[in-house]
């Protein structure tokens, strides 16, 4: 059984059509990682969250409070929950994202600025006046909220004067760099995702890695954009040594993660099955989307496999700087 | 006896692009979701314009995870991926009435 289609799919768009975002949230909450990182407003170069690590917190709170729906008699009343949203947003009110689980993913973007700083990239960021890409609308065919959004987005951007945009998941990538050139035609920003700009550079591993190291490579990023090598040549030339799971690369499995608004059972079960496959290789666990990161994470089962965001990594063996990626590190060896 | 919709045909057909797909089954065998129907058969059901065969199977529609497993080992290389998200506009617009 899944959750009851029309109201979810409906306050999803319901939510993009007014307030930009699908699972609105405050501007502090999605700046918050750049607090001292004194990068500056705007620029032609511009790093581009798409919102999505700043939003994994709360959907994953979200997701654990609707997989109670999936089988209860609520799911007959949520017709009543977005004719509600339309005058409230009641997300606000669902469910609330731990505080662990917000500073962890906005670790995630500190240390992915910092690589791109420590590489020599000159950037900047657009702050609050960034915007969600849609990517989730677009996945449910829902083309006609998605399109008026997309063409905000690229208005903001040209408002803004940018011209090349570095993404940090593989979702934004997708979207600003394949879907928005289809649906608006005229899109002509430049778009590459941080490994790929990373891995054009030199990154030399102050700390260098040590031990064998896994990959769990995102469908998207796999088989949508072609970004298989370069999280690879990253990691290896930070020094782990990699060892491939059952399915990776181009055949990579998925998490789960993109039916987890409609079937949450079902995407759990997915995510079980690919956490199987990654355990199996005994080694710890590098992963490159926080929609898999959630999903794989939520899977575990009290398994002893780590999975650290490969941004983490990366920080903790070529940032002189990186303290809590560390920690986190540390702790997770215990 | 099965009925044909000449609008669903003409709605979703313009954009669907599955004339290659010759019912190998490659992408039933390696979907992850392990979904037995999709996406052979309902390709069938959609350039024969059977709409009410496509409404039947809402649940499997939008279950499909979009990885495009089944696609990067397609021997035809039909767009899998983009004719299930063109089969979920017609939900969108036809039986969940979004922009309203």
């Amino acid at each position: 059984m899944s959750l009851p289609k029309k109201p979810v799919l409906g306050i999803l768009a319901d939510n993009l059509r007014l307030r930009k975002s699908v699972l609105p949230l405050s501007k502090r909450t999605h700046t918050r990682w750049s607090k001292g990182l004194n990068i500056p407003h705007g620029g032609e170069t511009v790093i581009y969250t798409g919102h999505m690590y700043q939003l994994i917190p709360k959907i994953g709170a979200m997701a654990n409070r609707m997989a109670k729906f999936e089988n209860s008699w609520i799911r007959r009343w949520m017709g009543l929950g977005r004719a509600a949203n339309k005058v409230i947003n009641l997300s606000r009110f669902m469910a609330h994202a731990k505080k662990s689980e917000r500073r962890a993913y906005d670790r995630v973007l500190r240390n992915i600025a910092l690589l791109l700083q420590a590489a020599g990239v000159e950037f900047g960021y657009l702050y609050g006046d960034e915007l969600y890409s849609g990517a989730l609308l677009y996945d449910q065919g829902i083309d006609t909220i998605l399109l008026p959004h997309a063409r905000r987005v690229q208005a903001m951007l040209a408002e803004h004067g940018v011209r090349r945009v570095i993404t940090v998941d593989p979702h934004t990538t997708n979207m600003l760099r394949s879907v928005y050139p289809e649906i608006l035609g005229d899109f002509d920003v430049e778009v590459k995702n941080y490994l790929e700009v990373l891995a054009e550079r030199e990154l030399p591993a102050k700390n260098p890695l040590k031990g064998p190291m896994t990959i769990h490579d995102s469908c998207v990023y796999a088989r949508y954009e072609e970004v298989i090598n370069q999280p690879r040549h990253l990691l290896t030339k930070a020094g782990a040594s990699l060892k491939e799971p059952e399915l990776s690369g181009k055949n990579t499995h998925c998490c789960g993660g993109p039916i987890e608004s409609l079937f949450p059972g079902k995407a759990h079960k997915i995510a079980l099955k690919r956490v199987e496959q990654l355990s199996a290789t005994s080694c710890p666990v590098a992963v490159m989307c926080p929609i898999c990161m959630v999903n794989l994470k939520g899977a575990t089962n009290g398994a002893n496999t780590q999975f650290s965001d490969i941004a983490d990594v990366l920080a903790s063996a070529v940032l002189d700087d990186a303290p809590q990626a560390r920690q986190t590190t540390k702790r997770k060896e215990k | 006896m099965a009925k044909i919709n000449a609008k669903f045909i003409e709605e979703v057909g313009a954009r669907f692009d599955a004339s290659a797909c010759m019912s190998c089954g490659a992408c039933t065998a390696l979907c992850p979701v392990e979904i037995g129907l999709l996406p052979r058969a309902l390709f069938r059901f959609t350039m024969l314009g059977q709409d009410e065969k496509i409404l039947e199977n809402e649940d499997t529609i939008f279950s499909c995870l979009l990885c495009r497993m089944c696609e990067v080992n397609c021997p035809a290389e039909v767009p899998i991926a983009e004719n299930v998200r063109l089969l979920r506009g017609y939900f969108n617009t036809h039986v969940f009435d979004l922009a309203r």
